[in-house]
C-alpha cells in the first residue's frame, strides 16, 4: 500500500469503528473498539515506514485540492506524531478493555455510571480519528476543525467518571473553546494578509510586518491553553486526576501532545522567517517555570492520580524548552523523543495508578504500602516509567533530554541545560517519595483483585519508554526524511 | 469608511466585549454566552473578510459554516455538562468560584 492508502486508512478506520461501535451497542463495542485500536495502530507504524522510504507526501483527498478540497499532508514530523499515538493509543485500548468491562472493580468509577460505560468506545476512536487528522492535515482550518473534534471526544470522556470529573470537564471545555477562538482570529488574521489556509503556501508567501505577528501571537496562545503550558495549567490537573484511568492516560500521553506539535510546526515549518527570538526565550522560560511550578505541586499532592497529573504539567514545560535552542540540529529530535517517552511513561503511570485504586479502594501516596510485593508488576512498570520520566539512563528520557541539553550546550545557552538537570532532580524526588511508601513493609490489607489487563499493559508500556533510548537514530533519520 | 470595515469593526468590537464578559464572569452560563458572543464577533470579521467586488470570496463563507455548527455542538455539550454540574452539586458556578456567594 501506499503512503497516501494509509494515510486514508488512519482516518477512516477510528471514524469509522467509532461509528460501529456506537451502533453495535454495549455488548460489541469494545472488541469493535479493541480491533479498530489494533489496526489504526498497525497504520500508524506503516505510514512511519512508507514516510521514511518515500518521503514527504501531499495527497488531495477526492482529487479536489485546495483551496475548498481537503488537502492531507505527511511528513517525518507528522508520522513520528502519529506513530506515537498509535503505539499508546493501542496499549490504552487493551488496557480500556478490562476498566471498562461488564463488572464493575473500579473505586473511581462508581456502579451507576457503569451502565454507560461502553460508551467510552465512540468517544475514544472519535478522539483518535481527531488527533490522527490533525497530525495529517494540509491547512490551518483544518487544524480547527480536529482540535474541535479532540476537545469535544475528550470532554465526554472526562465526564463519563460523573461527579467532580463534570466540573473538570465543564471547566476544561470552557477554556478550550476560548483557545480555539483566539486560534481562529489568528488563522482569520493570515487568511487576510496572505489569501491562504494552506501551511505550504502561507510558508512562501509569509513576510514580517504587524498583522502576521499579531496572528501569530494569538494562534499561539490558544495553543498554549491546550497544551497546558504554565501558567494556563490549571485545568489540567483537575480534568486528568478525576477523569476514568483510559482516559487520563491517554489525555496526559497524547492530547496534550497535540498543542504542543502545532505550535512546533506553526514555528519551525511555516514561520520560520520570522525573527521570533524573543518569543522562543519566552516559551522557554514558560517552560521552565512549569518544570519547577508542576514539579513542586506534584511532591505536593496526596493522591498518586493528581501526582501524576501535576507531572504532566512539569513535562509539558521541557518540550516547550525546545524553541530556544530550536536551530540546533539535535533540538527537534530531542524534543520528539522526550514526547514520545512521556507518552508511553505517563500512560503507564496512570495505569498504576488504576491498578492501585483498584487493589487498595484508594490512591493515598500515604498508605500505599506492599505494593512491592502484593503488585510485582505494577511496582515495576512504576520504577521504569519513572527512570524515564526522571531522564536516567538508559531511557527514552535519558536520550532525550541528552539531545536537548547537547543542544543546549550548541547554542551557547548552558541555562537552559542547567534547568534540564535541576527540573530531573526535581521529578526524583517526588517519583522516589511515592516509590518509598510502596515498597513500606508490612502491606496494608486490600480490598480488590490486580487488574492483570492493566497491569501488563502498563509494564508494557514502561518497557517502550525505557527503550525508546535506543530510538534517536531512527527517529531522527524518520524526520530527514520529511525534511526532503 | 466602506461596509466591510464597518463590519470588521462591529466584530473586533463584539470580540472584546465578549472576551471581557468571559474573564469576568462567574456563573458558567454567562461564561457559555459570552464565548458565544465571541463567536459571532470572530465570524462577522470573517464576513467581511469575503467582502470584494465580485464574486464575494467563498472561502470564508465556507469557514463561517463550519464554524458555527462546530459552535453550537460546543455550546450543546457545555449546556448539558452545566446542567448536570447543577443538578450534582447545586451550583452553576465552578468550584473555585463558589465562595463568593
Amino acid at each position: 500500500m501506499t503512503t497516501a492508502a494509509w494515510m486514508e486508512a488512519l482516518l477512516a478506520a477510528p471514524l469509522a469503528g467509532a461509528v460501529i461501535a456506537l451502533i453495535s451497542g454495549r455488548r460489541a463495542a469494545a472488541l469493535v473498539g479493541v480491533v479498530t485500536a489494533f489496526a489504526t495502530a498497525a497504520a500508524s507504524i506503516a505510514l512511519a515506514f512508507a514516510v521514511s522510504r518515500s518521503g514527504v507526501l501531499r495527497y488531495a483527498v477526492g482529487g479536489w485540492g485546495r483551496p475548498l478540497g481537503i488537502d492531507l499532508y505527511v511528513d517525518g514530523l507528522a508520522a513520528v506524531m502519529v506513530a506515537i499515538t498509535g503505539v499508546v493509543g493501542a496499549c490504552i485500548s487493551v488496557c480500556a478493555a478490562g476498566y471498562f468491562a461488564p463488572k464493575p472493580t473500579h473505586a473511581d468509577l462508581p456502579s451507576d455510571k457503569h451502565d454507560r460505560a461502553w460508551l467510552y468506545w465512540p468517544l475514544w476512536l472519535m478522539l483518535w480519528g481527531g488527533m490522527n487528522a490533525l497530525y495529517l492535515s494540509a491547512d490551518l482550518f483544518n487544524i480547527y476543525v480536529t482540535q474541535e473534534l479532540i476537545g469535544l471526544s475528550g470532554i465526554g470522556l472526562i465526564a463519563l467518571a460523573g461527579g467532580s470529573a463534570i466540573s473538570a470537564a465543564l471547566r476544561y471545555l470552557l477554556l478550550a473553546l476560548a483557545g480555539s477562538l483566539l486560534y481562529i482570529v489568528g488563522v482569520e488574521l493570515l487568511y487576510a494578509g496572505y489569501a491562504t489556509l494552506d501551511l505550504q503556501q502561507l510558508r512562501d508567501r509569509i513576510d514580517a510586518n504587524p498583522s502576521t505577528f499579531a496572528a501569530a501571537a494569538l494562534m499561539t496562545a490558544g495553543l498554549l491553553a491546550k497544551s497546558a503550558l504554565f501558567p494556563l495549567h490549571f485545568w489540567l490537573p483537575p480534568a486528568h486526576g478525576h477523569a476514568p484511568v483510559p482516559v487520563s492516560a491517554a489525555l496526559s500521553a497524547l492530547v496534550i501532545k497535540t498543542g504542543f506539535y502545532l505550535v512546533v510546526r506553526l514555528w519551525l515549518h511555516v514561520l520560520p522567517g520570522l525573527a521570533w527570538a524573543h518569543l522562543a526565550t519566552l516559551l522557554g522560560v514558560l517552560g521552565a517555570a512549569a518544570v519547577f511550578w508542576g514539579g513542586v505541586q506534584a511532591l505536593m499532592q496526596e493522591r498518586l492520580k493528581m501526582m501524576v497529573a501535576y507531572s504532566t504539567v512539569a513535562q509539558v514545560g521541557y518540550l516547550f524548552m525546545l524553541f530556544p535552542v530550536a536551530s540546533v540540529p539535535e533540538a527537534l529530535p530531542g524534543a520528539l523523543l522526550l514526547a514520545a517517552s512521556h507518552a508511553a511513561a505517563k500512560a503507564a503511570l496512570f495505569m498504576c495508578a488504576g491498578s492501585v485504586l483498584a487493589v487498595y479502594g484508594h490512591d493515598r501516596i500515604r498508605s500505599i504500602n506492599g505494593i512491592g510485593t502484593r503488585m510485582p508488576l505494577t511496582a515495576v512498570a512504576f520504577a521504569l516509567s519513572g527512570i524515564s520520566l526522571i531522564g536516567l539512563p538508559p531511557s527514552g528520557g535519558f536520550a532525550g533530554k541528552w539531545l536537548l541539553i547537547s543542544a543546549a550546550f550548541a547554542a551557547g545557552a548552558w541555562w537552559w541545560a542547567a534547568i534540564i538537570v535541576l527540573g530531573g532532580l526535581l521529578s526524583a524526588v517526588y517519583l522516589l517519595r511515592a516509590l518509598a511508601f510502596a515498597f513500606l513493609e508490612p502491606p496494608i490489607a486490600g480490598f480488590g483483585r490486580a487488574p492483570w489487563g492493566m497491569e501488563a499493559t502498563s509494564l508494557v508500556l514502561a518497557f517502550i519508554a525505557v527503550g525508546l533510548n535506543f530510538a534517536a537514530r531512527p527517529l531522527s533519520e524518520l524526520l530527514n526524511a520529511g525534511a526532503g | 469608511m466602506t461596509t466591510p470595515i464597518v463590519y470588521a469593526s462591529a466584530g473586533v468590537a463584539m470580540l472584546c466585549i465578549a472576551l471581557f464578559g468571559f474573564l469576568t464572569a462567574r456563573h458558567v452560563l454567562r461564561r457559555i454566552l459570552a464565548l458565544n458572543i465571541v463567536g459571532s464577533g470572530v465570524f462577522m470579521m470573517l464576513v467581511a473578510l469575503a467582502a470584494r467586488p465580485d464574486p464575494p470570496d467563498p472561502i470564508p463563507h465556507a469557514l463561517v459554516m463550519t464554524g458555527i455548527v462546530v459552535g453550537v455542538c460546543v455550546t450543546a455539550l457545555a449546556l448539558a455538562l452545566l446542567r448536570r454540574m447543577f443538578a450534582d452539586e447545586g451550583s452553576a458556578r465552578l468550584p473555585e468560584d463558589r465562595e463568593f456567594g
